[in-house]
């Protein structure tokens, strides 16, 4: 028998050391005092008087907070329902078999979630610009009669925001779908073929089936995500922008934790925003268990 | 007869037509940006929003030459209240300490976790996986708060330190591993007197090369374009990584466009050539664990 202490024992624990160490220093003490630190009010990084539910009662009746939950909402909807349904369609498209460069399509429409959101802001501060931004140019181009001046960023705030992060986000979630779609078994596909199911049957009764586990992680990913948006809007707007459009649940954190020095509210927002995303990651996993 | 299977053939053309029609539309669409964005970072302001992408002339190739120029790099560098060439380096050294020494951690507790039976490790895996859904926003005020404490504050070690063993990592090297190394060639080892250091080095790290691949970009990525954390942590200029400069550029220099797009173009373009190396691994790493799981 070994010894209690032997060097076997001990290995798999020196392995993990560096994430438990890690894992203690700065994720669970950081994530007590944030439990701590949201019913607290803070003067200055160090001294802090217990409050009760007062950060809570203080958001509630704050018109800044609901602004910024609905239109972390707004942009969470727009993402699950307008890139997710054209990410699955792209990825359809290339997955049909005998298409010639698959893999250099997938890597061009991969290639915009690399820029980091701080980069795609910069360049979309410029391409949508009222009059002569690349978007709209484009647009006058495509469309007769789209107006010579289209003020986005400062009346269509969101759909700006929704626009780069199609430009963005479509080919990223495209990826999971297609690695889906490609462990899908292609036997069942021809059966159904061969027994008379058109295109959209087989879709519907055959592959999304199949592939309904990874639409779920890709959805809770996206939720994840969008509910979390920040970078974008921030340096886009440079703040909340015109009528706080686009003001978020992340950017109404940021405002006052560290631009008004409150990181007890700020806390607070950021427990609600946990409680949020936890919700809906229970709600994702239920729906996939009852399959 | 003959009839039949030429509409069959006509009707399969179009078909292929119009699916390629529609990818090469989304490229397009996709690509446009980015020689937009080089186009911007290298036009004279007298010609910027004259011409979308290059100004017409009547240079070769109908381009007007003379109005392309180099000043926005050069000002870049040469920049007098702000120093975008520290900021490159800040980046570089920010990003690949954090991708090396992450991957490397997390590679060792993945290993763990997949191929030895100690007390505690269910409870740790569950641990791991309830990390995964805990949003990076709630930390952000706590941890402002630890690294004053520590005097981390305006450190790299405050920025790199929090991100050295992350959930995610551990638990993507603990999936792979379960398939990727087998327990025989481990115990083989072990008969042969092998360490358990020397074993993980030389048996099983070369085992999930491709993980390892991926994994390091995703992180290196990750710190490249992360924002809000140096944003928060990061107070000297001379230390900010390029996200953050490349903010505070706009600020400063609202109007001054091809400055910015310069900017952002060279603070894009490291991680794009990085990608293009990696890119089968990259991607291959990145849906391992949703297509598995």
């Amino acid at each position: 028998m070994k010894p209690f202490f032997s060097q076997a024992r001990l290995t798999p624990y020196l392995f993990l050391s560096p994430f438990l160490i890690i894992f203690c220093v700065f994720l669970a003490y950081p994530l007590y005092e944030s439990a701590i630190l949201a019913f607290s009010q803070t003067y200055g990084p160090s001294h802090r008087i217990w409050v009760g539910f007062a950060n809570f009662k203080n958001m509630a009746a704050d018109p800044d907070f609901w602004i910024a939950l609905k239109n972390t909402f707004i942009y969470t909807l727009a993402s699950v329902t307008i890139q997710l349904p054209l990410a699955l369609i792209l990825a359809l498209i290339l997955n049909q078999p005998g298409l010639k460069g698959r893999a250099i399509f997938r890597l061009i429409f991969f290639l915009p979630s690399l820029v980091g959101l701080v980069f795609v802001a910069m360049m979309f501060s410029l391409m949508l610009g009222d009059r002569d931004g690349l978007v709209n140019v484009m647009l006058r181009g495509v469309i007769p009669g789209f107006p010579q001046e289209f003020p986005w960023l400062q009346n269509y705030v969101m759909p700006s925001l929704i626009l780069a992060s199609l430009w963005m986000y479509v080919g990223f979630n495209m990826v999971y779908f297609l690695a889906a779609l490609q462990s899908v078994n292609q036997d069942a596909i021809d059966a159904a073929n061969i027994d008379g199911a058109n295109a959209f049957q087989r879709f519907f009764y055959v592959t999304l089936p199949e592939i309904r586990p990874v639409l779920g992680f890709v959805v809770l990913l996206s939720v994840i995500g969008s509910l979390q948006l920040f970078e974008l809007p921030f340096v886009l707007l440079g703040g909340p922008g015109p009528e706080r459009s686009g003001l978020t649940l992340v950017m109404y954190l940021y405002q006052n934790g560290f631009e008004r020095s409150d990181l007890g509210f700020a806390s607070a927002i950021g427990w609600t925003l946990a409680i949020l995303l936890m919700g809906l990651a229970l709600i994702q996993r239920r729906l996939s268990r009852n399959e | 007869m003959n009839d039949a299977a030429s509409i069959r053939r006509t009707k399969e053309r179009v078909r292929w037509g119009l699916t390629y029609a529609f990818l090469f539309f989304f490229a397009a669409i996709t690509l446009i940006p980015f020689a937009w964005l080089i186009c911007a970072s290298i036009k004279n302001a007298n010609v910027f929003f004259t011409y979308q992408f290059l100004p017409l002339g009547n240079g070769f190739l109908g381009i007007d030459w003379g109005a392309l120029t180099t000043t926005y790099y050069k000002e870049l560098f040469n920049g007098s209240n702000f120093n975008f060439g520290r900021s490159i380096l800040n980046s570089i050294f920010y990003a690949s300490t954090t991708a090396t020494l992450s991957t490397l951690f997390c590679a060792m507790g993945g290993y763990a976790l997949a191929k030895f039976h100690f007390a505690g490790r269910d409870g740790i895996a569950s641990l791991v996986l309830g990390c995964l859904i805990i949003p990076g926003s709630l930390l952000l005020a706590p941890s402002y708060q630890l690294l004053f404490r520590l005097g981390l504050l305006d450190s790299f070690a405050g920025l790199i330190l929090p991100a050295l063993a992350p959930a995610f990592g551990i638990y993507l090297f603990r999936q792979s591993m379960i398939n990727a190394v087998p327990t025989d060639l481990l115990e083989a080892a072990r008969i042969d007197g092998c360490g358990e250091w020397r074993i993980f080095f030389t048996v099983v790290l070369p085992l999930v090369r491709p993980m390892i691949g991926a994994f390091l970009l995703i992180t290196y990525l990750g710190c490249w374009n992360n924002f809000i954390g140096p944003q928060i942590i990061i107070q000297t200029p001379e230390k900010y990584p390029l996200a953050v400069e490349i903010a505070q550029l706009k600020g400063l220099y609202s109007i001054n466009y091809g400055l910015l797009m310069a900017g952002t173009l060279i603070s894009v373009a490291p991680v794009m050539v990085l990608f293009l190396f990696l890119q089968k691994e990259f991607i291959a790493g990145l849906t391992s664990g949703a297509v598995k799981g």
